[in-house]
């Protein structure tokens, strides 16, 4: 188990070397840089020297192969290098950001799974009855209404009832739990509506097939209660399927949340990827990418993991 | 509701036995079953009474879809829903109507008073619980037995049905047993709560004959000593020769026979039962040169016939067969048949034709140049562990096989599952390269040759599958499946290949406007001729068959043996035929090779295998053969093969047969046996079968090349 586990992050290495090229190098084929930007951007006339002495200093006039050896020796020693647009170390940038974008997608992960699971189930159970059919038009509709539109619904409820609009400012749980609460169970929910709803669809379509299993019949045909023939029998082996989904689902929205963090005022990492891209600022966008690659990995193998712990005849070595 | 007037069963008023309904454990009454499909209601089960006592075995026998299932299901009350109703009749069990029960109380009923056990043991546990666990459910929630107490119970059902170190099973799950294995836990299950009745559903049919040989003779055995009653559903007549007491033989949603299992198999009173005797080859009678098939198809359910419903296949059809028979009684009391000439039947279907297979045999001469050699063929597939570090493993998958067929003749390749027959077949299409060895197609190399030779080589090897609903393409016409060879290969523009596929549709006994059709619309048998006639359209001389007819009901598997004989003849093809079937292979080959665990055991002419054989391994396998007839049946001892098939990734040392024969000594161990030719033409791989043979008769050479 141990050994399989080292074995998926050794073998996650050339994922994330190959990662590293294409990003770094598809970043520096696009024409323009940062340096154009930061000074020119505004249509300020500023000299051909100032530009080359800030090209310098960001270290951009160095030959490709050279800037990203550089990147590469500062990644294996954990140094993510400086944004080139504050000055700020990359890991400040990005884990100020990181602890609300990754409460936001545990809380609406959470939301979701309490949601999915007992409305995947029914609608399952009674497959082509009016119960089925309006849990299928709510999980439609979470396809199909965009996260941020119903985050905007929300915010205009919330002034509506109780004349409150979102802080403008985070605050961490660790400092009020309360107010953190209370500011980001509303993005959560808007997003964990969507959210469940792929996970929901999922589990009714697994159960459904679970429920034409010979195992079920046979379990029957024991004499096992109905109840207990979902529950033990149907229920495990259909969440193998929705782990995945939910894994999947989880990974995304570190990162994916831009317009519902715009919407809710949130600074995270979605609202940071956008400056990032915006402003050109390649140390910040190279290590978001890399930070959602190393985010996709680790849930693909937690989603593994889980399917071992699920189903005995997953064993890994 | 119902139809009018059908096949009502006669009152059981000449049965001295069903005067007291007590008697009986469970009596079925009228029952009628309907399944909504989008195109009307397919009447699934119509009318059909039978009852079982304590204690007894009763056979519920026919072909697929005539209801036999969804009959066994019912008693049960686990129809699929909501397509599947009970719309009529009374099923009585101890007197209660279990169609009156509520849900709940039918729950109780499930488990405990009546059990079930299911075809297919692969898919009918659950593979995420530990066996223990699925033991012992019924246990507490029937008997609310503590998990200790229920634990301690689970350890004794798996060593009644004959698992040793059951502590440690307990805890393992389904993955880690054997189908064989899996269906003995099914049976320990059915088993838990001592139940008065255990239905079997095909307990057998997904099992190779050694197990199911086994799995019978233990459930046999548990009913007599529980006094548990059976109700057996198979479509395998040789099974029931032997268990049942007595027999109900259904046919399209009916019940068309009912007897004691003397009288069924001895006496058939119903040209069905008589058709469905005939038309499978048999071990025990000497091989007829044509077997017999009831012709056509069973009648679509959704708009049955108004006549007798066999009448349009029946072979004594009369006049009077236009009004629908009831099931009438018969001179033997608890024997009834639904045909109106069965007086006559006996003298009418006379005794079976036995024409004997013609003396002079197709020369099996040495002297003529083998259409297809095999020499040391050898495949080791590499299963490699998961990550960086994994170790690999080798199954060896074929052992040093040799054996060479002559043309226009056909080589049986038998063995049960795993033994590596598949596998040849593969490697002389060349779908898989061999590890090592030689194949020579009518004297040339067939491993080394390459490109537009193989291309050249491949047009006279055809192949026709096992399955016939997935070796086809569901998105192609017939037309287009049966023309596409000949379109790869470039041999025939469009207007000929339409032609030469109405040719090959004629061939196979298709229609030529069946070209247009697609394989969902065709019947099983019908969807193997088609696969039969896309082998043909090569003009190939030699073709592999793997287990062509094992997925095929019993009357249309005489149809496709008939039709690859005929075209035998007429064609002069040869055939690989690979079966697990030992009374199919003797009756389509002229030579036949028995393989166990990748290797060959023995090889010989059909005659002199089948009279004589010398391994003991092919003994075992022709002894677990059931055969239709009660009389020979219950003389014959019990089954002696024990064990399980050993693992291909970790074969026995030495004989790879010596941990499962009744005569391995401590040599068997020590060294794999040469193949040696024991009696004239007959090569054997057995030093006990060398031994007992004696030196006199023994004149041992080189294996065959």
């Amino acid at each position: 188990m141990l050994r399989y586990v080292v074995n998926r992050v050794l073998l996650a290495i050339p994922t994330l070397i190959g990662v590293a090229v294409v990003t770094f190098f598809m970043l520096r084929v696009v024409p323009g840089d940062i340096v154009e930007i930061k000074l020119r951007g505004d249509g300020g006339n500023v000299s051909r020297e100032v530009i080359e002495q800030e090209r310098e200093r960001l270290g951009l006039n160095k030959p490709l192969v050279i800037q990203f050896v550089d990147w590469m020796k500062g990644l294996v020693t954990l140094d993510l290098g400086r944004s080139m647009w504050t000055g700020n170390p990359v890991s400040e940038e990005i884990g100020s950001r990181l602890e609300l974008s990754l409460q936001v997608a545990v809380m609406a992960a959470v939301i979701a799974v309490l949601i999915a699971i007992p409305l995947g189930t029914l609608s399952a159970l009674y497959r082509d009855t009016a119960v089925d059919y309006v849990i299928r038009i709510v999980t439609i509709a979470g396809l199909a209404v965009p996260s941020f539109w119903l985050g905007m619904l929300i915010i205009l409820g919330l002034l509506w009832a109780f004349n409150w609009l979102p802080p403008l400012t985070y605050t961490p749980f660790y400092v009020d739990p309360i107010a953190n609460l209370s500011q980001l169970i509303w993005p959560a929910l808007a997003v964990g509506y969507r959210y469940s709803a792929v996970v929901a669809r999922m589990v009714r379509s697994s159960i459904v097939e679970v429920m034409r299993e010979d195992y079920i019949r046979t379990a029957r045909a024991k004499g096992v209660f109905e109840r207990l023939v979902v529950a033990r029998h149907a229920m495990k082996n259909a969440m193998l399927p929705a782990i995945t989904v939910i894994g999947l689902e989880f990974a995304f929205l570190i990162g994916g949340l831009v317009v519902t963090e715009q919407v809710f005022n949130l600074n995270g990492i979605g609202r940071l990827f956008v400056q990032a891209v915006s402003r050109n600022d390649f140390m910040l966008i190279q290590s978001l990418v890399m930070l959602i690659a190393v985010v996709f990995i680790l849930v693909n193998l937690v989603v593994d993991l889980l399917y071992a712990a699920l189903d005995p005849r997953i064993r890994y070595r | 509701m119902r139809q009018a007037g059908t096949a009502q069963p006669t009152p059981r008023s000449g049965d001295p036995a069903a005067h007291s309904d007590d008697r009986f454990l469970l009596e079925v009454q009228d029952l009628h079953v309907h399944f909504e499909t989008s195109r009307g209601v397919v009447r699934a089960v119509e009318g059909i009474s039978y009852a079982i006592r304590a204690g007894e075995i009763v056979a519920l026998v026919g072909e697929s879809g005539c209801g036999k299932s969804v009959s066994a299901l019912s008693i049960m009350r686990l129809l699929s829903k909501p397509a599947g109703r009970i719309v009529g009749g009374r099923i009585l069990f101890e007197g209660r109507d279990l169609l009156g029960l509520s849900d709940e109380e039918m729950r109780a009923i499930r488990g405990r008073e009546i059990a079930m056990i299911f075809q297919e043991p692969m898919t009918s546990l659950n593979p995420v619980m530990s066996i223990g666990r699925q033991l012992m459910e019924p246990l507490q929630i029937h008997l609310g037995m503590s998990g200790e107490e229920a634990r301690e119970r689970a350890k004794e059902l798996l060593g009644l049905v004959g698992i040793t170190d059951a502590e440690r099973r307990l805890d393992q799950y389904p993955h880690q047993f054997s189908g064989g294995m899996r269906q003995r836990v099914m049976i320990a299950i059915g088993l838990a709560c001592n139940p008065k009745l255990i239905i079997a559903d095909e307990p057998t049919t997904a099992l190779d004959v050694t197990i199911q040989a086994q799995i019978l003779e233990l459930m046999r055995d548990l009913s007599r000593r529980l006094n548990i009653a059976l109700l057996v559903i198979t479509h395998n007549l040789g099974i029931v020769a032997r268990y049942a007491h007595r027999v109900n033989v259904m046919y399209a949603a009916r019940i068309v026979e009912e007897g004691t299992a003397e009288e069924i198999f001895g006496a058939p009173r119903h040209p069905y039962t008589i058709g469905l005797l005939r038309s499978v080859p048999r071990l025990d009678r000497p091989r007829s040169e044509k077997l017999e098939t009831i012709e056509g198809l069973p009648p679509n359910l959704l708009d049955p016939p108004k006549t007798c419903r066999f009448a349009p296949r029946c072979p004594y059809r009369i006049a009077n067969c236009d009004i629908d028979p009831s099931l009438f009684d018969t001179e033997h009391p608890e024997h009834r048949s639904a045909c109106h000439r069965w007086r006559e039947l006996a003298s009418l279907a006379g005794a079976p034709r036995t024409v004997p297979a013609e003396a002079a045999e197709r020369a099996l001469a040495d002297e003529t140049l083998p259409a297809l050699a095999v020499e040391g063929l050898t495949k080791h597939f590499e299963v490699s562990a998961k990550g960086f570090a994994g170790g690999k493993a080798v199954v060896r998958a074929v052992e040093d096989v040799s054996f060479s067929i002559a043309p226009g003749t056909t080589l049986g390749l038998v063995g049960e599952s795993g033994c590596g027959k598949t596998t040849v077949g593969r490697l002389i299409l060349r779908l898989e390269e061999a590890t090592s060895g030689r194949i020579a197609f009518e004297g040339r190399d067939l491993a080394g040759a390459s490109g537009a030779e193989l291309k050249r080589l491949r047009t006279r090897i055809q192949v026709i599958f096992q399955d016939p609903f997935s070796s086809l393409n569901p998105r192609m016409t017939v037309g287009q499946i049966i023309a596409e060879p000949m379109r790869v290969h470039g041999i025939a523009d469009k207007r000929r290949a339409g032609e030469r596929v109405a040719e090959l549709l004629t061939q196979v006994g298709l229609y030529p406007y069946m070209a247009e059709r697609y394989p969902h619309q065709l019947s099983g048998g019908q969807r193997q001729r088609v696969g039969i006639a896309r082998a043909l359209a090569m003009n190939p001389s030699f073709i592999v068959c793997d287990e062509p007819v094992s997925a095929l009901d019993v009357s249309i598997q005489g149809q496709i043996i008939n039709l690859l004989e005929e075209l035998q003849e007429r064609l002069g093809l040869t055939y690989l035929f690979i079966a697990h079937d030992l009374a199919v292979v003797r009756h389509i080959s002229h030579r036949v090779v028995v393989m166990y665990l990748g290797r060959v055991m023995e090889i010989a002419d059909r005659e002199e295998l089948y009279a004589k054989p010398l391994h003991p391994y092919t003994r075992a396998l022709l002894d677990a053969a059931p055969v239709p007839d009660p009389v020979i049946e219950r003389t014959r001892a019990p089954r002696a093969l024990k064990g399980e098939l050993p693992s291909p990734l970790n074969p026995p040392q030495g004989c790879v047969f010596h941990t499962r024969c009744p005569l391995a000594i401590d040599a068997c161990r020590a060294g794999v046996p040469a193949l040696e030719e024991l009696r004239p033409n007959h090569f054997v791989a057995c030093i006990r079968a060398k031994e007992s043979l004696g030196r006199n008769e023994a004149c041992s050479g080189p294996a065959p090349s």
